[in-house]
């Protein structure tokens, strides 16, 4: 598998199936895992870290799941390709810096990911599309116990998992689930449930996880705690919580729908027509645009654009996937015009 | 010290901030700190930082902050670990663990981990019901190893483990009825 290949194919997650899917984008699961004799990837020479590329690799090449996974060093990418995978949810913003013993490995269905040497000696992660972290969970733990056999994994029985950040210690677990939730911030109630979410020790993350503002929105809640609680306690904990925004987000569709359906269907479909007939766009215009169009598509007003074209679009407009298309650098206002191009192919091709 | 923003009145309020899983040490006047959480809750998504924020001068005073503590195995002194937030190895555990396990306790609200553990039949597994667990453990390798065998196409072998696995999961369901 080449990064050229992945630019003609959809990401598992994105199908816009699962559980919940006019609301939840996708559930993800991430294990942060070290092994002992070797320093955390910060603290590491050049050499202990190649060394731990060599002995994960080797281990990963073993187990089963990750079989048609390739591997791929972050010296050999350019940084066009680097920001390629962060768009595609296969490694993080931090995995791009600092790249000389860095390494990520993922499948052709993309949804499960491995980084080597980011904060950890290993970040697995598991993306899922809509509401699905248990079965994204079960997955997850098949591949960490394969690895276990061949792995030395640090791990004290009463701290768990050691990881480099003691945020992290314990079962090393990050449970995130992407909403969609759009009725809550035009009827402005998203502020109060925000709120209501950090008190209970969540975090709210924007559409591209760590250090990223919400946008267009989506929210990522995930866990914070990651110690004194088993996986399924935490995966039932984060479950319970968006159950509830999901009943809110539903109410507040529902008001919107019987009171000002008008105003509604006006606004889905003004943000339909821009993004069919527009010639220059911003990526930020853009997501806001589709999240009304994901909306009138959940809501049955939009009928012939399915929610695979439209979650397919917030990847492929990205900054990084426009310039893969074209297979050259492109300049903010050339990404303006090709984004505009490619959204105008896509949406009136249907 | 000084305050960290303003740089002129007293710092008095020392906190570690959390940030997407990076901590930092913040020392900031009261007049400061104030304007900084009003900042950060008016911020979207970002209402949370002041949830994750840990204060991490309370349990030591300073004459017992073990700051000259060094890992005999990777060379990171506690110090070196309140200045960039990370430990340096699995062994920084053990060594700080005096230090680590009220920190641990102050981020997390424990320090006992109740969640898997690496090996997927270690015999020792903490649990309140030990007679079902352990078999359930192997189950759970033997039903990876049946899944082994169906991908590489050894039916045989997988009739056998698939047979096998029937039978543990009849003793482990005896077992939840006695
Ligand atoms: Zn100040
Ligand atoms: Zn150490």
């Amino acid at each position: 598998m080449q990064i050229d290949d992945l630019i003609n194919h959809t990401s598992e997650w994105l199908k816009g199936t699962g559980p919940n899917s006019d609301i939840v984008i996708s559930s993800r699961i991430r294990l942060a895992r070290n092994l002992n004799k070797i320093p955390f990837p910060h603290w590491a020479s050049k050499a202990q870290l190649d060394e731990l590329i060599d002995k994960t690799s080797l281990a990963m090449s073993k187990v089963a799941l990750l079989k048609h996974a390739t591997l791929f060093k972050l010296a050999n990418l350019d940084s066009i390709d680097k920001q390629f995978l962060v768009e595609r949810h296969l490694m993080s913003i931090e995995h791009t810096q600092k790249t000389e013993q860095k390494a990520v490995l993922f499948n052709e269905e993309e949804n499960i990911a491995v980084m080597v040497n980011e904060e950890d000696h290993l970040r697995i992660q598991l993306l899922q599309s809509g509401f699905n972290l248990f079965e994204a969970w079960e997955i997850i733990n098949t591949i960490d116990d394969a690895l276990a056999k061949f792995l030395d994994y640090a791990f004290l029985p009463d701290f768990g998992f050691l990881t480099a950040c003691p945020t992290n210690t314990g079962t090393g677990m990050r449970g995130s689930v992407m909403l969609h939730l759009p009725a809550l911030v035009m009827s402005r109630q998203i502020e109060r449930v925000l709120a209501a979410i950090s008190k209970l020790s969540f975090t709210t993350r924007g559409l591209y996880g760590e250090g990223t503002q919400a946008s267009g929105n989506f929210f990522q809640i995930s866990n914070q705690v990651s110690l004194g609680h088993s996986e399924n306690e935490i995966i039932e904990n984060i479950n319970g919580l968006i159950r509830q925004i999901i009943e809110q987000e539903t109410q507040a569709r529902e008001i919107m729908l019987s009171k000002s359906k008008d105003v509604l269907e006006d606004r889905i479909n003004r943000a339909l027509g821009i993004l069919k007939s527009a010639r220059i766009i911003t990526s930020q215009e853009t997501v806001e645009l589709l999240s009304m169009v994901r909306l009138g598509s959940d809501l049955g007003m939009i009928k012939d654009i399915d929610r695979r074209t439209i979650n397919e679009l917030f990847i492929t407009t990205q900054p990084a996937h426009l310039q893969k298309l074209e297979n050259k650098k492109l300049s903010a206002q050339e990404r303006d015009l090709k984004r505009a191009e490619l959204i105008r192919k896509k949406l009136n091709l249907l | 010290m000084l305050c960290d923003i303003c740089a002129k009145n007293a710092a008095t309020v020392h906190l570690t901030e959390i940030i997407d899983e990076k901590m930092n040490e913040l020392h900031l006047c009261e007049e400061c700190a104030r304007d900084k959480s009003a900042a950060m809750e008016s911020q979207f998504g970002l209402s949370d930082l002041l949830a994750g924020m840990v204060d991490f001068q309370k349990p030591f005073s300073k004459e017992e902050e073990p700051v000259m503590v060094k890992c005999p195995a990777c060379g990171l002194s506690y110090a070196d670990f309140k200045k960039v937030g990370r430990l340096g190895c699995a062994e920084c555990y053990n060594i700080f663990r005096k230090y680590l396990a009220p920190l641990l306790k102050r981020i997390h609200g424990s320090n006992q981990h109740i969640g898997k553990r690496p090996m997927s039949c270690p015999g020792k597994i903490k649990s309140p019901v030990p007679k079902i667990d352990k078999p359930r453990a192997c189950l759970q390798e033997l039903k990876e190893q049946l899944q082994n065998a169906i991908t590489q196409e050894a039916f045989e072998e997988a009739a056998r483990l698939r047979d096998q696995i029937k039978e543990m999961e009849a003793k482990a369901s005896k077992h939840k009825e006695s």
